[in-house]
């Protein structure tokens, strides 16, 4: 097999070219964009009636009972938690370490990020008995002096919840300021207002960078910590807990890998979609495809290692609760759960090693979508098999939830797929700015390799490199 | 807790599990159920039914594992392929253990769920909002939680005259559990401090208590030495408080549920003595 190496991007795009195509994305819709968005709204329809039913009836008819309190909604919430991890990997992380493949792919991770979170919000509020009363979990200054209980992992969870979101919507929305002013300048009517409101006015002046630049690293460093600390407060909602298979220490690292991989597989799956319907072929490349699944293969391996390490802790730490739950998991009821949960987390990513099968969209988008299924699996075995088998074996049972609860956990497919869709025709979703600039440095190396470097020396020392060359665009 | 609180009385915080943490209890009320008088007939759950306004959920509710009954019999088979109780059924009665470290506590969001002065583990309807994690929490899994809206389904007209007005009927959406019979006790302790006594042994008794044909169940105040129920707890020498049991005759057949699991509960289990098979 010959090792294919390519380019993440030809370097001769003329900018012209990248607004025009980006742009074109944006353009009037063709059918098959209405029919998932029909598609969509029917979905979201079903998990609003079933709520309505719910709201109304009682949480009885979710199916939960006595030892299943959470089933299905917090599973779900956890996966959609997990899912928006991805966008702050992508445009954070990798923007710190000036990993500049991510350029093209960032900006649909990050609205992924706040879709996901979007989602994953109405989870916690969608399975309280008295949601009307939802509000009590946050710190609001009251006449009778009630506070939330300040020592439970739900509360953190509101104020993690909150704040990653506000600043992953920020996050996005900064990230996206030079292009909507592309946008505004190409856009009429009402769409030239709404850019021309959102662009704040930019006008690609040096000093609208210089504090462009500053605020985006600034808000990316941000970003980082409080990514790890949400998805790792959503693990003490378990690890808080005495009940076996929740209390576990590694729970936060093991969710934060669990999150990076269901985003990074999701990455994947609308990388395909977005390459295939919006005809980004000379952005999304494969290149850049391959980066991707080796980012996801080596979380998947971190993912399983960490799986394997909880087993073997529990084995060998002799707490028989929480052994004989293991081997449950592994033999009893939800035992095709479990299976299933390993064979799509930790045996399918191998496929990602194969440079033959990583290059194969078709088969990528097939696999990433059976990774999320693990994923989704691993958040169902953390919730239910505990609940299933906990300490009083008076009150085991098995539950497989009502259509009630499977109603809304498929709505929420909807509702993401809601937000997505409206995003990609209202926002540029491949980040135009940033493809410039990848195309204008590799454009530079090519030219000469020296020269890229003077530009980066330049930045800093003004009194060297005046003679930059033109280029055209912009 | 203050500041203050906290450096001026941090020795007395500080202690530990070992020790079962800090209290300052007016009361601890405390149970003892002694298994060899239990025969299972359910008595002090339906008396509980009856003092609580307990929904009664129907059969199909009942088996899908909504029922709400806050004390329950457990049946266990000794064997396990023998299927008729006189083959070997024991019974545990099962009920909120008012823990003194109770788990259900430090994770409800809104702290609907506290420990009062008197040791007991105390559940505000109003204030809860149905996150369950309470129940999630409790290695006993005693608590119950409002699947539905029972007040026209459970107590249809003229049922509904039969309520008791001491205590309220939950709605939907709320977590409920065992009070120790919390309005008896609100009105024991009323009556003793009119008449400028202790609370004694015959003050009240919890419904279940009341209603056990054999007496197999005892309730009181553990701090109070006069007491029935500290007596018992003093005589099988299990101590409310610390991490680990030292019994000095190990053959006593006092034992509290999950001891290992350092929540400190208050009820108090007698075996049941065993003939060998």
């Amino acid at each position: 097999m010959s090792i294919v190496n390519e380019k993440d991007i030809n370097e001769q795009i003329a900018w012209a070219k990248i607004n025009a195509d980006v742009l074109s994305s944006m353009a009037n819709p063709r059918k098959a964009y209405w029919i998932s968005v029909a598609m969509c709204i029917a979905m979201v329809a079903c998990a609003v009636a079933a709520e309505a039913y719910q709201y109304n009836e009682g949480m009885g008819y979710a199916g939960l009972n006595n030892p299943h309190m959470w089933d299905m909604y917090i599973a779900s919430f956890v996966f959609w938690i997990g899912m928006s991890h991805s966008g702050t990997l992508l445009s954070a992380i990798l923007h710190i370490i000036h990993a500049d493949w991510r350029k093209p792919i960032y900006r649909f991770a990050e609205a992924m990020t706040t879709f996901s979170l979007m989602t994953a919000g109405f989870f916690p509020i969608i399975h309280l008995g008295r949601m009307w009363n939802m509000y009590w979990v946050l710190p609001y200054v009251s006449d009778r002096g009630h506070w939330p209980n300040f020592r439970s992992p739900l509360v953190w969870d509101a104020f993690a919840i909150s704040t990653y979101l506000s600043a992953s919507m920020l996050f996005l929305f900064v990230g996206m300021i030079p292009d909507l002013a592309i946008c505004r300048d190409n856009a009429k009517g009402w769409q030239k207002k709404l850019y021309s409101v959102l662009s704040l006015g930019w006008t690609g002046t040096d000093r609208q960078w210089r504090n462009f630049r500053k605020t985006y690293l600034l808000m990316a460093c941000f970003l980082i910590p409080l990514a790890v600390s949400v998805h790792s407060i959503v693990s003490s909602d378990f690890a808080m807990s005495i009940m076996p298979g929740w209390h576990i220490t590694t729970f936060p690292p093991y969710f934060v890998a669990g999150a990076l991989y269901s985003g990074c597989a999701a990455i994947i799956t609308l990388f395909v979609l977005l390459r295939y319907y919006f005809r980004f072929e000379e952005y999304m490349t494969k290149a850049i495809m391959e980066k991707t699944c080796k980012l996801t293969f080596a979380i998947a391996m971190v993912w399983t290692y960490l799986n394997l390490v909880e087993f073997a802790s529990i084995w060998y730490g002799h707490d028989m609760y929480s052994k004989e739950l293991l081997i449950a998991k592994a033999v009893g009821p939800y035992a095709w759960v479990f299976w299933s949960m390993i064979f799509c987390g930790s045996i399918l990513p191998f496929t990602l090693a194969f440079q033959k099968l990583r290059r194969s969209m078709p088969i990528m988008f097939v696999v990433s979508l059976f990774l999320n299924v693990g994923m989704f699996f691993e958040r169902w075995m953390i919730v239910a098999p505990t609940l299933s088998m906990s300490h009083e074996p008076h009150q085991w049972g098995v539950l497989w939830g009502s259509i009630i609860e499977w109603a809304i956990v498929f709505g929420s497919f909807g509702w993401f797929g809601l937000l997505f869709l409206v995003f990609v025709k209202v926002f540029p979703s491949v980040s135009m700015y940033e493809v410039k600039e990848m195309v204008y440095h590799r454009r530079r190396h090519l030219v000469n390799d020296d020269a890229a470097e003077k530009f980066h020396r330049r930045a800093s020392d003004s009194k060297t490199g005046t003679d930059e060359p033109g280029l055209e665009g912009a | 807790m203050s500041l203050e609180n906290v450096l001026s009385n941090w020795s007395k915080y500080r202690r530990g599990a070992e020790e079962g943490g800090h209290h300052e209890y007016e009361h601890k009320w405390a149970m003892m159920i002694n298994l060899d008088l239990c025969i299972g007939c359910n008595a002090c759950s339906t008396a509980c039914y009856a003092e609580n306004n307990l929904a009664v959920v129907g059969k199909d509710r009942f088996s899908k594992g909504q029922a709400m009954h806050w004390m329950r019999i457990e049946r266990y088979w000794d064997q396990a392929d023998k299927e008729f109780p006189e083959q070997g059924a024991s019974f545990l009665p099962m009920m909120c253990q008012q823990c003194n470290s109770a788990t259900c506590e430090p994770v409800c969001p809104v702290a609907a769920t506290y420990h009062t002065p008197d040791g007991l583990n105390a559940q505000v309807y109003n204030r809860c909002i149905g996150s369950r994690y309470c129940s999630n929490n409790c290695p006993f899994r005693v608590r119950y939680f409002n699947f539905y809206s029972y007040y026209e389904s459970s107590w249809p007209e003229p049922l509904n005259m039969q309520l008791n007005p001491d205590l309220s009927v939950r709605d939907k959406g709320v977590m409920e559990k065992c009070t120790f019979c919390v309005q008896r006790i609100r009105v024991a302790k009323d009556k003793a401090k009119m008449e400028n006594r202790k609370v004694g042994d015959d003050d009240f008794k919890p419904a279940c208590v009341q209603g056990c044909p054999t007496s197999a169940m005892m309730f009181g105040d553990y701090l109070d030495e006069d007491s029935q129920v500290r007596k018992t707890w003093d005589q099988y020498q299990v101590k409310m408080g610390p991490y680990k049991q030292d019994k000095q005759e190990p053959e006593l057949r006092g034992y509290r549920v999950f001891e290992g699991l350092n929540v400190d509960p208050s009820v108090l289990y007698l075996e049941r003595v065993r003939e060998e098979v």
